[in-house]
C-alpha cells in the first residue's frame, strides 16, 4: 500500500507541532505551533536533541535509539525552557522521521503561557473541548462551593435556633441537655443552680402575658449580668432557670453569687409605668458532691433544694445536702 | 426547569432592574422565596411564572422582556464566564452560529442534567440562515434574537435578526448576516483569564 505523502503546508495544518528530521536526525521541518514556542530562529538543520531532550523512555541520545522506540509513547522537553510535551515518533518513507508533539495535560498551562488560540490547533484536537471543559468545571465549582457555604450558613443559624430560647435569647432545655452531660465528661468540677421565679403568676394574672414576657426578659438579662460569660444560663421551663457555673465548686461564692441574683431580681421591674415586684427561690448543688456525676440526679438534687427553699419562705437559697433529708440553709 | 436558567433570569431581573423589584416579582409570581439554587431543579411552570409576572410588573411586552434577556446573558460582565463558555463555539460568527446546533451536548458536558432547547441552522445562502429553537418555554426565539444579537456585537459582525414566527414545536429566528467584519470584535483568548 503506498504511503500518503503530505507537502509541508498540509503537514503543518494537520500535524501544527510535528518536526521532521532527516535520516541522522536533523530538523528539517517543524510545525508553525511549534514554532511559536521556539521564538527566535527556526533550528532547522540542528540535531533534534540539541533542541529537545527525551526524558521517557530513559536512554535515547541517537537518531538510532529513536529509531528503536518508533511507536513508543515520549515525553520530551524542549531545552531551555519549561515546556514538555508527549509525542510519537514514525520513521518516513525517505529514512528520516516525523515526530509529533502535542501538549498533553499541561495544555491549559500553555495555552495561557504562549497565548495560544484555536488557530493554533488542528481542527481534530479535543484541545480546546478540554480546555471549555475545564471553564465548565470551575463555573461549576464555584456554584457549588456558594451553595455549600450558604448552606453552611443555614445550618449554623437553625443548630443556634434550636438550641435557644426565643423569648429571652438564653439558651433553652435542649441545649442544658447538651451542656450538661458535656460539662460532666470534661471531668471540670460546677456548680449547678436552679432558679424558680416568686410570685410570677401573679404579674401574668394582673398584668397580663405582655407584662410576664417583659419580666422574663429583665430576668434574662439580671441573669446574664450576675454570672460568667462562662457560664450557660437557660429558660428551662415557664418561670424556671438553670445556670451552669464551670469551675466553680465552692459553696461560699456560689452562695454569694445565688444572694447577688436573688437581690437584683426582688428589685421591682417597671412594665408601661407598673411595677412588678417578683422574686426568686434558688436550689444549689456541685458536682464534687457525687463520685461520678450524673446529669439527671443533679437536675432533680437542686430541684429537691429549690423546693425547700420555697417552703422555707422564699426569695432564698439553698444547697442539696448529701447526706441525711435536711437541706442546708445557705 | 434546571436552576441554572432560573438563576439566569433572577440575576438578569436584578442587575437591570434592582433588587427591590426582583423581589416585587418573585413575589407576585408566588415562588415563596427570593433566590434560585443554580444546581437545583425546579418546575417549569415557575419559570413562566416568573417571566409572566416580571412582563406585568415591569409593564414591558413579554417578547422584550426575553429578548433583553437573552442580551444580558452574553453582555453583563456578571456572566463573563458563559460569554466565554459561547465563544468557544468558534473564531467567527458564522462558525458559533453553527455551533448553536452542538449547543446542547456542550451544556451536557458540564450539567448532565441540564435541559436548553436544541438548534437546527438551516443555511439558505448568501449570508441568510433559519434558526429553529424548540419550545423550551413561550417565546424561547426572542432569547434566541437577543443572545444573537449580542453575540454578533462581540464577534464585530453585522447582522439583521427577526423572530420568524413558530413552526410546529419551534420557533424560527431569521439571521442575515451581512459582513462578519463590520467592527473589532471583543476579545477572546483560549486561556482563561487569571483570577
Amino acid at each position: 500500500m503506498p504511503g500518503a505523502a503530505l507537502n509541508q503546508a498540509a503537514l503543518s495544518r494537520m500535524m501544527p507541532m510535528h518536526v521532521g528530521l532527516d535520516a541522522v536526525g536533523k530538523i528539517t521541518t517543524m510545525g508553525p505551533t511549534l514554532a511559536k514556542l521556539i521564538e527566535g530562529p527556526l533550528p532547522l538543520g540542528v540535531g533534534l536533541l540539541k533542541v529537545f531532550a527525551v526524558r521517557r523512555p530513559a536512554g535515547i541520545s541517537s537518531m538510532d535509539d529513536l529509531r528503536a522506540r518508533a511507536g513508543s509513547t515520549l515525553h520530551v522537553d524542549l531545552r531551555g525552557k519549561g515546556d514538555t510535551f508527549r509525542g510519537l515518533a514514525m520513521p518516513t518513507g525517505d529514512g528520516g522521521m516525523l515526530l509529533n508533539l502535542s501538549f498533553g495535560i499541561r495544555l491549559i498551562e500553555a495555552v495561557r503561557h504562549h497565548a495560544l488560540t484555536d488557530a493554533d490547533f488542528a481542527a481534530t484536537d479535543m484541545a480546546v473541548e478540554m480546555l471549555y471543559l475545564v471553564e465548565v468545571k470551575q463555573a461549576v465549582m464555584t456554584e457549588l462551593r456558594r451553595l455549600n457555604l450558604s448552606l453552611l450558613g443555614a445550618k449554623a443559624t437553625a443548630e443556634e435556633q434550636a438550641l435557644t430560647d426565643t423569648l429571652t435569647g438564653l439558651r433553652n432545655r435542649r441545649a442544658l441537655e447538651v451542656s450538661l452531660p458535656a460539662l460532666i465528661g470534661q471531668g471540670v468540677a460546677f456548680g449547678l443552680m436552679h432558679i424558680d421565679l416568686d410570685y410570677f403568676k401573679q404579674v401574668n394574672d394582673t398584668l397580663g402575658h405582655a407584662a410576664g414576657d417583659e419580666v422574663l426578659r429583665e430576668v434574662a438579662k439580671a441573669l446574664v449580668v450576675e454570672t460568667r460569660a462562662s457560664d450557660m444560663v437557660a429558660r428551662v421551663g415557664g418561670d424556671e432557670f438553670v445556670v451552669l457555673l464551670p469551675g466553680l465548686s465552692d459553696p461560699a461564692r456560689l452562695n454569694q453569687i445565688a444572694r447577688r441574683i436573688i437581690d437584683r431580681l426582688t428589685q421591682p421591674i417597671d412594665f408601661e409605668g407598673t411595677d412588678c415586684r417578683i422574686s426568686a427561690s434558688i436550689g444549689l448543688t456541685i458536682s464534687t458532691l457525687y463520685d461520678p456525676p450524673e446529669a439527671e440526679r443533679m437536675l432533680s438534687d437542686a430541684d429537691a433544694a429549690l423546693y425547700a427553699s420555697k417552703r422555707a419562705g422564699r426569695a432564698q437559697a439553698q444547697f442539696y445536702q448529701s447526706t441525711g433529708g435536711n437541706f442546708l440553709s445557705a | 426547569m434546571h436552576g441554572l436558567i432560573n438563576r439566569s433570569i433572577q440575576c438578569f431581573l436584578r442587575d437591570t432592574y434592582g433588587v427591590a423589584n426582583w423581589s416585587a416579582i418573585a413575589r407576585a409570581a408566588g415562588l415563596g422565596f427570593d433566590n434560585f439554587e443554580p444546581l437545583l431543579l425546579y418546575d417549569t411552570a415557575l419559570t413562566e411564572a416568573v417571566i409572566d409576572a416580571a412582563a406585568r410588573h415591569l409593564q414591558r411586552p413579554r417578547e422584550t422582556v426575553l429578548e433583553d434577556l437573552g442580551t444580558y446573558l452574553v453582555s453583563h460582565p456578571n456572566l463573563e464566564a458563559l460569554r466565554r463558555l459561547l465563544r468557544f463555539g468558534g473564531v467567527s460568527f458564522q462558525d458559533f452560529l453553527h455551533s448553536m446546533e452542538d449547543l446542547p451536548e456542550h451544556g451536557r458536558l458540564g450539567l448532565p442534567d441540564l435541559e436548553v432547547p436544541s438548534f437546527t441552522l438551516l443555511d439558505q445562502g448568501e449570508g441568510r440562515f433559519l434558526l429553529h429553537v424548540s419550545k423550551l418555554i413561550d417565546g424561547v426565539g426572542h432569547v434566541a434574537v437577543g443572545l444573537l444579537r449580542a453575540m454578533a456585537d462581540d464577534y464585530g459582525a453585522l447582522v439583521v435578526l427577526d423572530h420568524a414566527g413558530v413552526e410546529a414545536s419551534c420557533e424560527v429566528v431569521a439571521v442575515h448576516l451581512l459582513d462578519h467584519t463590520y467592527a473589532k470584535g471583543r476579545r477572546f483568548e483560549l486561556a482563561m483569564p487569571e483570577a
